[in-house]
């Protein structure tokens, strides 16, 4: 599970270099997160454009993440493939992040 | 639209193989020509019943064994039956798979609880049963439907 991560304008932004974040990987996938945003910017916009699937364990270990960020962090999604996006949306998880359709979007509304 | 011949799959029971598995019955599905949305469904439920089977039927991984999948394209839709040889179900029922509630304080949001609600809420027909030392899993998918039919 490859994670690539750079800081932007009090942004760290953390793109996911994967098609899929599943059972296989989940463990894997919150620990690479963990060590992505231990530090640095609040606001951390998790890039999800190349990932095409994410099951049950995919979606906790990503709700995980947040969690692991603490309250007065923030974490926001971008780049949701249409099947990740029914995921969140059939599990109502996609009330509990901030979700922007590309990336871009994402860092528009998002840096200040 | 012709319909499909029956097919089977079988592997292993490990997460990497339940990867594999999902792989080999998209590839068997593509004569369908099933959409993004309908394909999704098949590779999530599939995944989430898998998953559980390597999990919860299988826990120790050196005493694991083998995971069936048999699907069938009816008029009505996809119908698949899940079987393995490993532990029976609690109560030898399935989870009633509900939502899972998000009016709860940050550090409480749920990080689990998602599969069988996500199957209670894509597939139709659920049946388990526990037939000698085997899990039989059957459902319906309301894909690839024939001309006429309806989503029910």
């Amino acid at each position: 599970m490859q994670l690539s991560a750079k800081t932007e304008e009090q942004l760290r932004i953390v793109s996911v270099l994967g098609s899929r974040i599943d059972a296989a990987v989940a463990l894997e996938f919150k620990d690479a997160m963990r060590i992505q945003t231990e530090d640095g910017p609040d606001t951390v916009v998790l890039d999800l454009s190349e990932v095409q699937f994410i099951d049950s364990s995919g979606l906790g270990a990503i709700v995980a993440s947040m969690k692991t960020l603490g309250a007065n962090r923030k974490m926001a999604l971008a780049g949701l493939t249409p099947t990740v996006e029914r995921v969140f949306q059939l599990t109502r998880m996609d009330s509990v992040f901030s979700v922007f359709s590309t990336l871009d979007s994402a860092l528009a509304e998002l840096r200040h | 639209m012709p319909i499909l011949p029956p097919f089977t799959v079988s592997i292993p029971s490990s997460e990497m193989a339940v990867r594999d598995a999902l792989k080999q019955v998209l590839a068997a599905l593509g004569p369908l020509e099933l959409g993004t949305e309908e394909a999704g469904t098949v590779e999530l439920v599939l995944a989430e019943v898998l998953n559980n089977v390597v999990e919860h039927a299988y826990p120790d991984p050196d005493t694991a064994g083998p995971i069936s999948i048999a699907c069938a394209h009816r008029i009505d839709g996809l119908h698949l039956q899940i079987v393995d040889q490993g532990e029976a179900m609690p109560d030898g029922t399935t989870p009633l798979g509900q939502p899972v509630s998000l009016d709860v304080d940050f550090e409480d949001l749920p990080e689990g609880g998602f599969g069988w609600f996500l199957i209670r809420d894509l597939a139709k027909d659920v049946l388990y049963e526990r037939v000698g030392s085997k899990n039989q899993l059957s459902m319906r998918l309301a894909v690839a439907l024939q001309p006429g039919e309806t989503r029910h």
